[in-house]
């Protein structure tokens, strides 16, 4: 399967100031997530990346890192939520 | 603006003027201008202060006629004013686009009777009136606003902020969180006061999208809430370096005991890239910690309001029931985060 590291690290930048982090850092580290990003990377999962996402998959931890994000999309979620 | 059904005239939004021989005494590229006609001063400030915008649409040079306009002390009254050599539809047409409003929430005024046939024909939905009756607007029940808010009061000055932020957002080549952070944006939250009532209700019938719930309050019970002991009503009032966006948001909480409820959280599309959701659900999750009280939401899908249910979602609220269409969520308070860096907060509180 394709790697998808360099979209999402390419998505990142456009939105979080001086994107740095490496791939398994937690982009929420600051504790604060903004809905329009945080639904922009929801989007950007389904129609960029061809992965749907279910309401169980709606768990931070399936979206905090590059690494979390690659997992989901690969089919192997990080956490399943209620 | 909600259509009163007992009221059965429409309240206009924005009168777009003429100015030769129609805001001004005489023909300013033949030496007039010299002079507002009489009574216009009076019109322009009392419709202002009911939230109604001015604009202008004449056939004139750019340059001159917003000198005059500036030296006859009124130029901040118009917002998009369309000076130039065009059709007057066509500014007019500009104007509402500008504004984003309606046609038919629009007034013509012009002393030449055949820009108003011209206006007329090609938007019959704009109301079209002689500059001899210029004066009297401010007595004329289309211009009477049944209840002036203190947002209506703004209005000017919110669209003006508005266009400014829109101009510097488009020039703006950087991250989003970047940009964010240059507003210097001040979220207050506050307990509803009688004042905030009918901006309160309008935000729960026009907001579809950020919205948990989409249940629609009047007045009244709204009203009803703000004084009953088992409910919190509270609004969110935006503002940043360009000026106020206005009465943005609005929330329920009710307090059975020491389960608290969300029973709705809304906030209007205009803020909708601001992260204010996410600041508030962190004010509530303060709010019942603190409390020690349990922190539940409600959610109802709209086809359209997926982000709330997001938004929530990432602010640590699982799902925990379903009563046909009605989500219900917990949230966990064991890590509530701390508010945002990118705006300053003002809670009840200090919370």
């Amino acid at each position: 399967m394709d790697d998808v590291r360099p979209r999402v690290r390419e998505f990142l930048a456009r939105y979080i100031r001086g994107w740095e982090v490496a791939d398994d850092e937690d982009i929420f580290a600051a504790g604060h997530v903004n809905s329009l990003f945080i639904m922009q990377l929801v989007l950007f999962v389904e129609n960029e990346l061809g992965r749907e996402v279910r309401d169980e998959d709606l768990v931070l931890a399936n979206f905090s890192s590059v690494d979390a994000i690659a997992a989901l999309v690969a089919g192997r979620p990080e956490a399943v939520g209620g | 603006m909600t259509a009163d059904p007992a009221s059965p005239v429409r309240t206009l939004k924005c009168v777009v003027w003429d100015l030769d021989d129609t805001l001004w005494e005489g023909v300013l590229l033949e030496g007039g201008g010299a002079r507002l006609r009489p009574g216009v001063t009076e019109v322009l400030r009392a419709l202002d202060e009911r939230g109604i915008l001015h604009s202008v649409a004449s056939r004139n040079d750019p340059d001159a006629a917003l000198d005059a306009l500036r030296r006859l002390g009124v130029a901040d009254y118009f917002l998009h004013p369309q000076i130039g050599w065009g059709a007057k539809s066509t500014s007019v047409e500009a104007v509402a686009k500008a504004l984003n409003i309606g046609l038919d929430a629009i007034a013509f005024v012009d002393d030449d009777a055949f820009e108003r046939e011209e206006v007329g024909f090609r938007l019959p939905q704009v109301r079209c009136i002689d500059a001899a009756e210029a004066a009297d607007l401010a007595g004329r029940p289309e211009f009477t606003p049944e209840v002036v808010t203190a947002d209506a009061r703004r209005r000017r000055l919110m669209y003006r902020a508005e266009s400014q932020r829109q101009a510097v957002q488009e020039r703006f080549d950087g991250p989003a969180e970047e940009f964010l952070a240059t507003l210097d944006m001040r979220l207050v939250i506050a307990e509803a006061g009688p004042d905030d009532l009918r901006r309160a209700e309008e935000l729960t019938v026009r907001t579809h999208q950020l919205n948990t719930t989409g249940r629609t309050y009047s007045m009244a019970e709204l009203d009803a809430f703000r004084g009953s002991p088992d409910h919190r009503l509270y609004v969110m009032r935006l503002e940043d370096r360009f000026g106020p966006y206005g009465t943005i948001g609005l929330t329920l909480l009710e307090q059975d005991g020491a389960d608290w409820t969300i029973r709705l959280l809304l906030m209007s599309c205009r803020v909708m890239s601001r992260g204010v959701g996410g600041v508030v659900i962190t004010f509530l999750r303060r709010l019942a910690r603190d409390a020690g009280a349990r922190l539940l939401a409600e959610f109802v899908p709209n086809g359209r309001n997926r982000m709330m249910y997001v938004t929530y979602r990432f602010h640590g609220f699982s799902e925990t029931a379903r009563d046909g269409e009605t989500r219900l969520l917990e949230c966990d308070l064991s890590d509530v985060p701390p508010y945002p860096d990118h705006l300053r907060v003002d809670t009840p509180g200090g919370r």
